[in-house]
């Protein structure tokens, strides 16, 4: 007999609390139960890491917290407005499996364009400079896809420096990117923390010490 | 008004009230198909004019009716479940689609075969035959849009928006239909103008109607019991309902030796 | 509004004429099939022109299948489109935008190569006129209707035959009302009622499509 059972609690979250919260999240996948009953509690001041073997459901969890995907039951609520509100949307980042360039296009421009949409007033030379402090110098204008997989995962990244946005989500960044940056973005995420963002990330490897303090959630796989 | 529907979102009861509704409709469907029909094609009158062939419209006209108003049905169905996030709606939708294209089918076959002796041709580019064949080709883009996804509950909502973008469409078909037809044949006489027909040729056929009616629930109720079978095989209820038959299958025999 | 035209309408632009090719094919493919029909047919001028309008916009509804996929299936795949979900704009502005310059970009072409289409296949001058009203009204419908379709099938591998399938039936009462224009051109009668008719069908599938659009761009992404 095989049950859906809840997997883990935090605390019940209590509507109009501040943070991103999902509450009693039920999620299938071609008609198998990912999740049910599920409760999730992202804070500002904190980072989360979110690990579970493949087929956990760890990215439908997170495209649900986003609001790209809605759940079975249950629904997400971010500092007490419902995820589907616009002007959520301007408090949050998120960096899925797929980098959201457009191969065509050269790297200034997928940011200017994607600035442009998220309604961020950004100049070209500020565009440059966290180019550059991604060690991109030189490949501003080339296009994506003829970048290689770990430079394209920087220029995904790079929109954490250009959107001012408490929450960041962020599926697998680490993907594809060498032990520097890697090194980097941990840094960049304990900076964040402590000036009260809010990160929940999934990652198949384990967090460094220069990410700072972090808790861990864990989802399992279930039939 | 609504609230007693509500419980049948839920697959389980839906399944339950399959179940019970299964024996009524398939007895009514043979009962009123069997009057229906035994009485249109042996007792009713003889046609004045087409003779013993127009008898066809006891099949042809209560499937093309039905074959629309399955579509309609449909669209309702996906309505609702875009609206109140149903499973059962899609689900119920989708075991709809099959029958009412077999019923567009059925249409065009018997239409075809009437329009021989009438016509002296298989196939003429009659209006209604001309919008029952592009209704059969709507029911081919939403069963081919359910088939395509793998993932059956993305499948049916998919689907739901194909068959409400083709129900907005039909009567535009329709109307576009007729009067295309009407442009580039001129005024033909319509075998289906009967402007009045005699009730002892009327009844069979509305009795007809309803059996093909209740003929279309039945075979979408036993569809949708096997939706709802294989999309939640692994869900406790139906491992349950599936160890209870083995039961009884297993008592059986022993009772008979 | 400037989001919008800065980040959806000139982004779109950009990333068509950065791909020339692939909005030419669609073009091509629509002389090469409207040059068979006289091969087929027969080059009696007579029989061209009673066959013509319904050559042009049966020509012009392939065609447009073919390029039809471009709308969101890169930006599916890439992720773009997610991003541009998660940007505040509402989703149903931004599926408006995008057909918008879909419509721009691959039937602008069609509309400036359709005198020589009239040409090909002897059209009078007064059918080309209503030609053209019925081509400037109706190919938005093309596209409006074309992106529910996309939109519903962006997800899956192997949906241009699909869309074919599902879209085809949906065009036919265009395709009636268009060449029935374009006929009562030639008999010198009035076609008023048939491009209302057109007109009516463009508004109502403007009114409603980009609600449709955003509904099926939700149920791929999940």
């Amino acid at each position: 007999m095989i049950e859906c059972l809840p997997i883990f609690y935090s605390q019940r979250a209590e509507q109009g609390l501040s943070g991103l919260i999902g509450n009693n999240l039920t999620c299938y996948k071609q008609d198998r139960c990912l999740f049910q009953n599920l409760n999730i509690h992202l804070q500002s001041g904190e980072l989360v890491h979110l690990r579970g073997p493949n087929g956990a459901g760890k990215t439908s969890l997170m495209r649900i917290l986003v609001g790209l995907t809605s759940p079975e039951k249950g629904g997400v609520r971010c500092n007490g407005l419902d995820i589907s509100t616009p002007a959520i949307a301007k408090d949050m980042v998120f960096i899925g499996h797929k980098p959201g360039l457009n191969g065509l296009l050269s790297a200034e421009e997928n940011l200017m364009y994607w600035s442009a949409q998220h309604e961020i007033a950004v100049s070209s030379t500020a565009i440059h400079e966290v180019l550059e402090s991604l060690s991109l110098v030189g490949m501003e204008e080339i296009p994506v896809k003829n970048l290689s997989a770990g430079q394209q995962r920087r220029v995904a990244l790079a929109r954490l420096w250009l959107k001012p946005a408490t929450f960041w989500l962020l599926d697998e960044p680490f993907t594809s990117l060498d032990t520097e940056g890697i090194a980097m973005m941990e840094t960049v995420f304990a900076r964040h923390v402590s000036r009260h963002g809010a990160i929940l990330m999934t990652s198949h490897q384990s967090l460094s010490e220069r990410a700072g303090p972090f808790r861990i959630e864990q989802l399992e796989y279930q039939l | 008004m609504w609230k007693w529907l509500h419980p049948y979102a839920k697959t389980e009861s839906a399944y339950q009230l399959c179940s019970s509704l299964k024996p009524w409709l398939w007895g009514g469907a043979l009962l009123s198909l069997a009057v229906g029909t035994v009485w249109g094609l042996a007792f009713a009158p003889a046609d004045y004019q087409q003779g013993d062939s127009f008898r066809i419209i006891y099949i042809h006209v209560p499937s093309a009716i039905l074959s629309m108003g399955t579509y309609v049905a449909m669209a309702v169905a996906a309505l609702v479940g875009i609206v109140w996030q149903w499973r059962t709606a899609f689900m119920s939708m989708i075991a709809m689609a099959p029958v009412g294209a077999l019923m567009t089918f059925i249409a065009l076959f018997t239409g075809a075969a009437w329009g021989k002796p009438m016509w002296g041709a298989w196939w003429v580019w009659d209006a209604r035959l001309t919008s029952e064949l592009i209704l059969l080709f709507l029911y081919f883009g939403v069963m081919a849009l359910y088939v395509a996804f793998d993932d059956k509950q993305q499948a049916g909502k998919a689907a739901g928006v194909m068959a409400l973008v083709g129900v907005v469409n039909v009567p535009i078909i329709h109307y576009s239909v007729e009067w295309w037809n009407t442009l580039h044949q001129g005024a033909t006489i319509s075998k289906f103008d009967t402007p009045s027909i005699a009730p002892e040729m009327l009844w069979p056929l509305l009795i007809n109607l309803l059996g093909f009616a209740l003929f279309i629930a039945a075979v979408t109720v036993v569809r949708l019991q096997n939706e709802i079978l294989r999309r939640e095989i692994h869900r406790p209820w139906v491992q349950q309902l599936a160890a209870s038959r083995l039961e009884q299958k297993k008592v059986e025999p022993r009772h008979a030796v | 509004m400037r989001a919008l035209y800065k980040g959806i309408i000139k982004r779109d632009l950009e990333l068509a004429f950065r791909q020339k090719s692939e909005l030419m094919q669609p073009l091509m493919f629509l002389l090469v099939v409207v040059t068979l029909f006289p091969l087929g047919i027969g080059p009696g001028p007579d029989t061209l022109q009673r066959i013509g309008p319904g050559v042009i916009w049966v020509a012009a509804i392939l065609s447009s299948l073919l390029g039809m996929e471009r709308l969101f299936r890169d930006d599916f795949a890439d992720g773009s489109l997610e991003q541009m979900q998660l940007s505040g704009l509402p989703l149903y502005q931004i599926a408006l935008c995008k057909i918008i310059t879909h419509w721009l970009v691959s039937f602008t072409p069609l509309l400036m190569l359709s005198p020589l289409l009239a040409l090909f296949l002897n059209l009078t001058l007064s059918m080309y006129v209503a030609l053209l009203i019925t081509l400037l009204l109706g190919t938005p419908v093309i596209s409006l209707i074309g992106a529910i379709a996309v939109g519903l099938t962006t997800g899956l591998q192997r949906g241009s035959l699909l869309l074919a399938l599902l879209l085809i039936p949906i065009f036919i009462p265009l395709l009636i009302f268009a060449t029935s224009a374009v006929e009562s051109a030639a008999m010198q009668l009035p076609y008023g009622p048939q491009i209302a008719i057109i007109a009516a069908i463009m508004l109502v599938a403007l009114a409603l499509s980009p609600f449709a659009v955003s509904y099926a761009l939700k149920v791929s992404q999940n």
